[in-house]
């Protein structure tokens, strides 16, 4: 039953990814891909139950592991996977109206990438979590390239060598700590494992432990999109077809962020919280400031939604860096409203692109005239995105900056946060721009009347306001999952 | 035993040598040759690990790694040079004496970064676990200074190389089905490397990445 249970969100998209191999892309399997997700979700929605009413589940010799954490982590990837599903249809037929894409090739990968993230989330060994993630960089990698454009062959180029580079500093760092491990006395089979790992952190060598810590903060940061080795996001992000950047953004970054909150688990045990927090405070505040600098002068409102990305993983970060208990229950809410929120605004800005056939910032103009509903929309996603009430993220922002007090960080996490209102002010001004700016006078006149409605049927409207809702419900009350929460910041449960 | 530490630090040498001589030559094509010596070392130190600890499966891991690193990796770069001769150059940002002299600066930086995990056992593999270290540092070189795909590629190889001499000569490997992801998603990478470098001639007429500047803020 408990392998089951593991197994099941796992298989699911493996099985829809056979179907479309072996179907193709067509009407009836259109939505096979959101039948995948919806299993997930209801997978996770079980999972979780079980965790909060039981115990931790352990399957395949501790191969396979879901504590409240993991728990947590799954159902936010089933929430955003069956919204961007769900939107893909739409995508697609669009594609296939202008005489691109391949329905088969995108349903298979997608549905990959859903079974590795899966697996990611539910690893219980650093190593099973290690083949998982670069997985992810692999299966991403076409969908990055998807448009085959310059473009798009330059952003999946840079994507896969500078992740799959970044995540082989992390396996060094796998490989120094299992060396650690064994001299410690731990088995084979149990050397990799965090749970054991922490239990044992006592008889890891301190020398060796820091240097496998710093490695696999790198590493793995290099796949959440942290400073120094961010460099790919914004091209992946911008480039990958619309329902795919939001899961990248919403959820990939989220799975990889959790490898690491795995890692300082050990080495606070190790090494007192003092080593990962500094190297999560520097990390955390320089993606910070690499995304506000570089929203400021942003043009391409694609490019604008990944920097945003990076701005709320730099607070992701410093949130993992004050780590006490408020902390990380702030943190993954936030990871959830980020996830959901990133994804309306993906999936807005893909109908969006389609609508204007540019990505330009400045040449978007009046939408909130000439596309009152997709306007409001990527609006209402990007006040939730600034951390605005009701929605969740508010009170997330809210709690770490309450944590951060509490614990003494105050410098810290008053300079984290003045660098987020600068990115605030960015994202606010460009996003009033396209909304409410003037037409260019060179442009074309007339052209504030109202446009024909964009033809977006119900199904197209569907994800994006079910998004909207949930993430502004979570602000409203976390009730649901509050006791979730709760385990999943204890750590180790 | 001293006969199988002598034999160890041959294989480990040799190791060394190869990812030195990578990064000397200029021309791919020789480039893949040295990365197959290199896939053989690798498999040697295996070996000898097998018979030094008396664990018959590390020859079956030893096998495995000669299949993947010294034969198949290699022949998929091999196979993606193009017939023009420009695409075979790894036209270097810094010239080969002065890479030959950081790579020397990046050994000794390797011996000092080691030293904690060297001190945690006193046995020959471990003293020489800063090659591994260092065939690292040097495939991290090459990703930085060159700037042709299929150079980035046997870049990425090296550095991917040396992790697995760090995890054979500190703990005679990472447990088996570990190992076996990692070589098939390594396999899996380098074969998307190489659609991307097919479609990259396609469109930008060579594999300069330094041609690519679409993307810039």
């Amino acid at each position: 039953m408990d392998l089951l249970l593991l197994l099941l969100p796992i298989a699911a998209p493996l099985l829809a990814a056979l179907g479309y191999a072996l179907a193709g892309w067509r009407r009836p399997t259109a939505h096979l891909g959101t039948a995948a997700a919806a299993v997930i979700l209801g997978g996770a929605i079980a999972l979780a139950v079980r965790v909060t009413r039981d115990a931790p589940l352990d399957a395949l010799g501790g191969w396979l592991h879901a504590d409240a954490l993991s728990a947590f982590l799954l159902l936010v990837v089933g929430a955003v996977a069956t919204l961007a599903c769900a939107a893909s249809p739409g995508y697609l037929a669009a594609e296939h109206a202008h005489g691109g894409g391949s329905g088969r090739r995108y349903g298979v990968l997608v549905q990959f990438f859903l079974a590795a993230m899966c697996l990611g989330a539910l690893a219980g060994n650093l190593g099973v979590a290690w083949i998982a993630i670069e997985a992810t960089t692999i299966v991403t990698a076409f969908l990055v390239g998807f448009g085959h454009t310059r473009a798009a062959v330059e952003a999946a180029w840079k994507y896969t060598v500078v992740c799959s580079v970044g995540i082989a500093l992390a396996l060094l760092g796998i490989v120094v700590l299992y060396d650690a491990a064994r001299h410690a006395g731990l088995s084979e089979a149990t050397a990799l494992n965090p749970r054991v790992l922490t239990a044992h952190a006592g008889a890891l060598d301190p020398a060796v432990t820091r240097m496998a810590t710093a490695f696999m903060i790198l590493g793995f940061g290099a796949k959440a999109g942290l400073a120094p080795l961010h460099a790919w996001l914004p091209d992946a992000h911008s480039q990958a077809p619309a329902p795919v950047s939001a899961l990248m953004s919403g959820v990939l970054l989220a799975v990889a962020f959790v490898q690491i909150l795995r890692v300082k688990q050990i080495a606070d045990a190790a090494l007192g919280p003092a080593f990962a927090r500094t190297l999560l405070l520097i990390t955390g505040l320089a993606t910070l400031a690499v995304a506000a600098l570089l929203l400021l002068a942003q043009r391409d409102y694609k490019r604008m939604l990944a920097y945003s990305s990076m701005e709320h993983m730099g607070l992701i970060a410093v949130a993992a860096a004050i780590g006490t208990r408020l902390a990380l229950a702030a943190l993954l809410l936030h990871i959830a409203g980020h996830g959901l929120a990133k994804t309306v605004a993906f999936t807005a800005s893909g109908h969006l692109l389609r609508a204007e056939h540019t990505t330009r910032i400045d040449q978007v103009r009046a939408l909130a005239i000439r596309r009152p509903a997709l306007g409001g929309v990527l609006a209402a996603a990007i006040l939730a995105l600034l951390g605005l009430p009701p929605f969740s993220l508010f009170a997330s922002e809210l709690g770490i900056a309450r944590a951060g007090f509490a614990a003494h960080l105050g410098v810290p996490v008053t300079a984290a946060f003045l660098l987020a209102l600068l990115a605030f002010a960015a994202l606010a001004r460009h996003t009033a721009g396209m909304l409410l700016g003037d037409e260019d006078p060179g442009a074309s006149g007339g052209a504030t009347q109202p446009v024909a409605a964009a033809r977006l049927g119900p199904a197209a409207w569907g994800p994006l306001v079910t998004g909207l809702v949930t993430v502004a419900a979570l602000g409203v009350t976390a009730w649901p999952v509050t006791t979730l929460l709760g385990l999943a910041a204890q750590g180790g449960r | 035993m001293s006969n199988r530490a002598e034999l160890l630090d041959l294989a480990a040498g040799l190791f060394l040598l190869c990812a030195v001589a990578i990064l000397w030559r200029r021309d791919v094509r020789a480039q893949t040759a040295w990365l197959s010596g290199q896939g053989i070392a690798l498999a040697a130190i295996a070996a000898i690990l097998g018979a030094q600890d008396a664990r018959p499966d590390l020859y079956g891991v030893a096998a495995g790694v000669a299949l993947l690193r010294a034969a198949l990796l290699p022949t998929l770069v091999r196979r993606a040079i193009a017939a023009r001769a420009e695409d075979r150059e790894s036209a270097p940002l810094i010239n080969v004496g002065a890479s030959l002299l950081a790579a020397v600066a990046l050994v000794l930086l390797a011996y000092t970064v080691a030293q904690p995990l060297v001190r945690l056992e006193d046995t020959p593999a471990a003293r020489a676990l800063p090659v591994g270290l260092s065939v690292v540092l040097i495939g991290l070189l090459i990703l930085v200074t060159r700037r042709k795909a299929l150079s980035q590629i046997v870049g990425f190889l090296l550095l991917d190389n040396g992790i697995t001499a760090v995890a054979f000569l500190a703990a005679a490997g990472v447990p088996l089905l570990v190992e076996f992801g990692v070589s098939f998603d390594l396999l899996l990478a380098v074969l998307v490397l190489r659609v991307l470098t097919a479609r990259m001639r396609n469109l930008f007429g060579g594999s300069d990445l330094d041609e690519m500047r679409e993307l810039r803020d």
